[in-house]
């Protein structure tokens, strides 16, 4: 049964959800502006008896979580920007290992030290495997506090069910700002899924020994692993697409954009719609599978996107691919922790359109 | 009839891949004695550096992780939090702990994680072909060193006596450093390594144990110099015994209780 509402920051929801989904070990280093989160899970994880470290840089508290994970214990840590980038060696080696874990990236503005107000400037960091080698994770972006809450507790399964790393990719306003949420039932840790894969607990069955490592040195043999988790990755491509569309069947003009900016889109199409304009929003919910199938759908129906970013133009990219070639893909970003306004987005669309504001 | 002496039940009966003369044999061996005589085989994690000991997955016989370079011991303490009724090993070689995991191991050690810490010290990078390690003593070649290593001139910093520097550390509870150069150093050091074990099961805090061993192939010398070597340069700068000991066991109280 769902609880009453609640007026919560985005980083204590992410929090509160995640140990609610099951979370036994959090570890975390202090950067703005994901601190909220850190200390919601100081106060709560300890109060609830289960592990909370400080850890001395994001470097250590990755590889914590990497061997938390490798006990089959459900483990998140949590940054921002700066300190995703120290942990994609640990995200690299976690994806190379097939361990489950929630990496949340509360994201800010770079690139180098930057600022500390939001930015989507993360999106190929995210997407790409950040880290060295051939991988990927499953990335989900939420719009709202409610969302972080559901895909954050929806992330630990995930990452279970295809073992490997899963990201929140939110960003400073997702953290700060306050909104009501309804938070998902908790979770009692005795009843999460078994991993016959994780160390520890030998005597119990007296199982053959378990190794959790990325290494094998052997060229032929590493080919097949790798070539055996894109296949996993191609399964996920067909499983895990999520995304949310506005007006996108009357529009001639869709957006598209994912957390803070898709809010803004909103607004502005909000605005289009009292002038008698049709505006459409694709709101990719999973940047990792991009969903790429419904763009190019929509790009055959010939309608025209416009991404609007928190960067210079990084999803802009994906959308071009699934277009291929098809539509025109035009990009509106502002970056360095600017959050673009309604009406100047309003603005490029008209442009794009050839009407002229207000007119 | 009793056996006396026979193979490790929890170390695998394989040819290892380590060099002729290389320590890590006898280390593996000592660690899986008292693996076998604590009858922790099936309550064990070991945790393999990224080093020539990326190897003892393939030897020890129970659970292993291998984390990245120098995280040994920050996995170390995600397992152990985990699984604290288990014996959680954290394998380091020098240029793991001492080099790139330095942030690592200090802080595991300060917060008194419940992990025992084997620390062989080769004072030189084995697998990747014999560079100048942070354990390296002065004058000693190293092909990063190819003068020998030069703290003054060439700026190349003194060798870390990492014992003493995890002593000052109120999580540190036990640290010790043993020798593999004879066969009653060998002993002793095994010793070690069942105090240590056991404090960990007991709860107690931060343990390690050190270990002197050679590297033959990368120092450049036949198996029996190399030992010489290690007798005549390593020990003198890294003193053997229990450098702390706060162990309950040995508190004072604790020996008058006994009493």
């Amino acid at each position: 049964m769902a609880e009453d509402k609640r007026l919560m920051k985005g980083n204590e929801a992410i929090g509160e959800s995640a140990i609610r989904a099951g979370c036994r070990a959090y570890f975390g280093y202090p950067i703005t502006p994901q601190n909220e989160l850190t200390a919601y899970m100081a106060k709560n994880m300890l109060d609830k008896k289960r592990t909370f470290i400080q850890a001395e840089s994001e470097v250590s508290a990755i590889n914590m979580v990497y061997g938390a994970a490798a006990t089959g214990a459900r483990a998140m840590t949590s940054s921002s920007s700066p300190g995703v980038s120290l942990k994609q060696e640990g995200i690299s080696y976690a994806c190379g290992a097939d361990l489950p874990c929630v990496v949340v990236n509360v994201a800010r503005s770079g690139p180098g030290l930057g600022g500390i107000s939001p930015s989507q400037g993360d999106y190929f960091q995210a997407t790409r495997g950040g880290g060295h080698g051939d991988y990927y994770h499953l990335v989900l972006a939420p719009k709202s506090v409610q969302e972080a809450a559901d895909l954050t507790y929806l992330a630990f399964d995930l990452s279970e069910k295809w073992r490997m790393p899963v990201m929140i990719l939110a960003d400073g306003l997702i953290g700060q700002m306050m909104e009501g949420v309804s938070l998902p039932p908790p979770r009692d840790l005795g009843s999460l899924p078994k991993k016959p894969w994780a160390v520890g607990h030998q005597a119990d069955s007296h199982r053959p020994i378990n190794h959790v490592t990325s290494i094998n040195l052997v060229p032929e043999e590493l080919e097949a692993q790798n070539r055996k988790r894109f296949e996993r990755y191609g399964e996920i491509k067909k499983a895990e697409i999520r995304f949310e569309e506005v007006n996108v069947d009357k529009a001639d003009l869709i957006f598209v954009a994912y957390g803070t900016s898709s809010r803004v889109c909103l607004g502005a199409l909000e605005m289009a719609k009292k002038e008698g304009i049709q505006l459409g929003l694709f709101r990719p919910i999973s940047l990792w599978p991009f969903p790429e199938k419904r763009v190019a759908e929509l790009a055959a129906k010939g309608k025209k996107f416009l991404a609007v970013e928190m960067s210079m133009g990084q999803m802009v990219e994906d959308v071009r691919l699934a277009a291929n070639g098809k539509t025109d893909v035009h990009f509106y970003g502002r970056c360095g922790g600017v959050i673009p306004s309604e009406e100047e987005v309003l603005a490029e669309a008209y442009r794009l359109l050839g009407r002229k504001v207000g007119k | 009839m009793e056996l006396a002496y026979g193979h490790p039940k929890s170390l695998k009966p394989i040819q290892s891949k380590y060099c002729p003369g290389c320590g890590h044999g006898v280390i593996h061996r000592l660690i899986c004695e008292v693996v076998d005589e604590l009858g922790l085989q099936e309550r064990s994690v070991v945790t393999n550096p990224v080093g020539c000991s990326i190897w003892a997955d393939l030897y020890f016989d129970f659970d292993s992780v291998g984390p990245a370079h120098g995280r040994t011991p920050a996995a170390a303490t995600g397992i152990k939090r985990m699984l604290p009724d288990h014996l959680v090993i954290c394998y380091q070689g020098d240029g793991d702990l001492a080099a790139i995991g330095t942030a690592e191991i200090i802080h595991a050690a300060n917060r008194g994680e419940k992990f025992t810490t084997v620390f062989v010290n080769n004072a030189i990078y084995g697998m990747t072909g014999g560079q100048m390690a942070p354990t390296t003593l002065v004058g000693q070649k190293a092909t990063t060193a190819p003068y020998g290593r030069d703290p003054i001139e060439a700026g190349m910093g003194y060798p870390i006596q990492v014992c003493e520097l995890l002593a000052t550390l109120g999580g540190t509870k036990y640290l010790a450093r043993g020798s593999v150069n004879n066969a009653a150093n060998i002993r002793k050091t095994k010793q070690y390594i069942k105090k240590a074990f056991e404090a960990q099961m007991r709860g107690e805090g931060f343990t390690m144990v050190e270990v002197l061993s050679p590297c033959p192939t990368n120092w450049q010398m036949a198996p029996v110099e190399a030992m010489t070597w290690l007798e005549e340069h390593m020990i003198p700068f890294y003193k053997l015994g229990e450098i702390k000991n706060t162990l309950e066991a040995a508190s004072p109280q604790a020996e008058e209780a006994k009493r």
